[in-house]
């Protein structure tokens, strides 16, 4: 039977492609899907291109690909990868340019369409509220502060790339798993609507696209995350898929990290709201029929898949302009780490009334303590800390508020109570983003959709 | 006896939009009929009543030994207008697994010491 196989690339834009090199070098992969595009990450990729029209494309693509090619290339490793972001034909530029430069050549596809911020007046004439799905408040509240609109494509534009012989394949906002589903089906022959296999299909490129949290990265325990071995050396996840859909995951030989039942189902259920009816542009996914066999020797066989037809409309996600926070952090040492970082606090919040700063919430929190846990911080040893930061965060329409806001921290230092450090300088505003999930049409979208292919 | 969920389970969070989501793990299946009957939608709300706003639901996953858990209105609207260290609830699983439930002695991660 023919299976196809594939290697997880970047989870997240920042993330590393180091651990890439294991798999092109001795993991037999034959495609890399390589995620870049977190819920907001295009309202970064929006700043690029307002400073630079040729800019909004994830610039880790091309130092990525630069360093990679050379692995890939003489293997016939092909990439679908959607560091497009809002540019896709300026991330072919920029890749081609430097592909150009060291005399490489190769076949690079764009998928283009799924931009529709300058669309948004078009689609609610033709019927779609485009109201907040979870809330359904109205679009016109946040319609001037909108940054981008993007709409999650499927798989089939980037199988379609595949078809014409692409080598590379650059999206924009396609939905994260359809980067592993367009290879499987242009591979493996399925139709798009033989719903169970493109619903193992999903899986597969669910489990790839955090790159390592499916090998035993951030394996969420208590003490098991220390019996993982080698993270220095983590290998990223590779599955093996036959034509029937089921798959064999596991990470290139002599690499760190884990591919078990465990680490598997961690990241089965990642970011998953109804493990029943796991939307997708593709195939609607029911996760509780799934079955993980674990072989041991870093190999899980995942089969069991159960998928229902695709959903007539696309999830677009809209990103808006939400205010501006500004942030300010002091630490103390013993003694009274803890009560001298309350007391400053206190300090800070009379300040803010004094200056009348226009301050709609504040954020205490005292890194050591509870920063990262919040009201569920265990406060036995509170008093005895060894040391304790204080920061402090606050939400303004005033981005001078929240410049204002950081100034307030340095008087503290000599000031304030005794033995501060850790002072290096005022935080800049940071502006903040509300997101705006909403629903269209797919036949408002996809004749759109444009798949370019050129040899560079 | 009571049983902090970190002896007996393990967890990963993550987030979408305003919401956070928590996969609890059971290490075998006796452990997991436990979590099913003790860690509830109320349960999990009276934990994390200072955290989110909204109601959680809780899907059961035989074939994983997993409770999934959603947390609506957790995420002070979504990780990048949220003021806090933890934007996007990853360290919610570890506040997760700090919950004591009433479990039975004999459950093998407990028998094991």
């Amino acid at each position: 039977m023919k299976s196809v196989r594939i290697g997880a690339g970047l989870g997240f834009y920042g993330d590393s492609w180091r651990p890439v090199r294991a798999s092109l070098e001795r993991g037999g992969v034959q495609y890399i899907a390589s995620d870049h595009l977190a819920e907001l990450t295009l309202a970064i990729l929006q700043k690029d291109r307002q400073k630079d029209p040729a800019a909004g494309y994830a610039r880790d693509l091309v130092p990525m690909l630069v360093d990679l090619w050379p692995l890939a290339a003489p293997r016939g490793v092909k990439f679908v990868l959607n560091a497009g972001g809002l540019n896709p034909l300026g991330a072919r530029a920029a890749l081609a340019a430097a592909f150009a430069a060291r005399g490489w050549k190769a076949r690079i596809a764009t998928v283009s369409g799924d931009d529709v911020a300058q669309r948004l007046d078009e689609l609610r004439a033709a019927g779609e509220p485009l109201a907040h799905m979870d809330s359904g408040a109205d679009i016109a509240g946040v319609r001037a502060r909108l940054l981008f609109a993007n709409a999650y494509l499927g798989a089939q534009p980037i199988a379609e790339a595949l078809a014409r012989g692409a080598d590379i394949v650059l999206t924009g906002r396609a939905a994260d798993a359809a980067l592993a589903l367009g290879p499987l089906v242009h591979e493996l022959g399925w139709r798009w609507d033989e719903w169970d296999k493109l619903a193992q299909g999903l899986t597969v490129g669910h489990l790839l696209e955090c790159s390592g949290q499916a090998s035993g990265g951030n394996f969420g325990s208590a003490l098991e995350w220390a019996k993982i071995p080698d993270l220095l050396h983590l290998g990223y996840p590779i599955a093996e898929v036959t034509a029937d859909g089921a798959a064999l995951f596991t990470k290139a030989p002599a690499t760190g990290g884990r591919v078990s039942f465990d680490t598997l189902r961690q990241q089965l259920l990642y970011e998953v709201h109804d493990p029943h009816a796991y939307v997708s542009p593709d195939v609607v996914l029911d996760i509780g029929s799934l079955r993980l066999d674990d072989l041991g020797g870093d190999r899980v066989r995942v089969t069991g898949a159960g998928g229902a037809p695709r959903p007539a409309k696309l999830k677009i996600v809209a990103g808006y302009h939400d205010g501006w926070m500004g942030t300010g952090m002091i630490g103390f040492s013993w003694p009274d780490a803890y009560r001298k970082c309350a007391a400053s606090a206190a300090i800070i919040e009379a300040l803010v009334t004094e200056n009348r700063l226009p301050v709609e919430e504040t954020n205490v929190e005292y890194v050591g303590y509870d920063s990262l846990l919040g009201a569920n911080a265990d406060p036995t040893y509170r008093e005895q800390l060894n040391e304790c930061f204080l920061r402090m965060t606050v939400r303004t329409q005033d981005r001078h508020a929240a410049e204002a806001f950081g100034r307030l921290f340095p008087w503290l230092g000599l000031s304030g109570p005794p033995y501060a450090g850790g002072f290096h300088g005022i935080e800049r505003a940071k502006e903040l983003l509300g997101i705006w999930p909403t629903l269209a049409a797919r036949e408002l979208i996809e004749p759109r959709v444009a798949v370019s292919v050129e040899d560079v | 006896m009571r049983v902090p969920l970190w002896r007996i389970a393990h967890a990963r969070s993550g987030d979408k939009a305003d919401r956070a989501d928590i996969g609890l793990f059971a290490y075998d299946a006796e452990t997991y009929a436990v979590l099913k009957r003790e860690v509830t939608p109320e349960r999990i709300a009276a934990h994390f009543a200072a955290l989110a706003r909204g109601p959680v639901a809780v899907y059961p996953l035989d074939n994983l030994l997993a409770l999934k858990i959603v947390l609506e209105g957790a995420l002070q609207g979504g990780a990048a207008r949220s003021l806090r260290m933890d934007n996007l609830g990853k360290n919610v699983a570890a506040a997760l697994l700090r919950m004591e439930i009433d479990a039975p002695a004999t459950l093998p991660r407990l028998a094991a010491g």
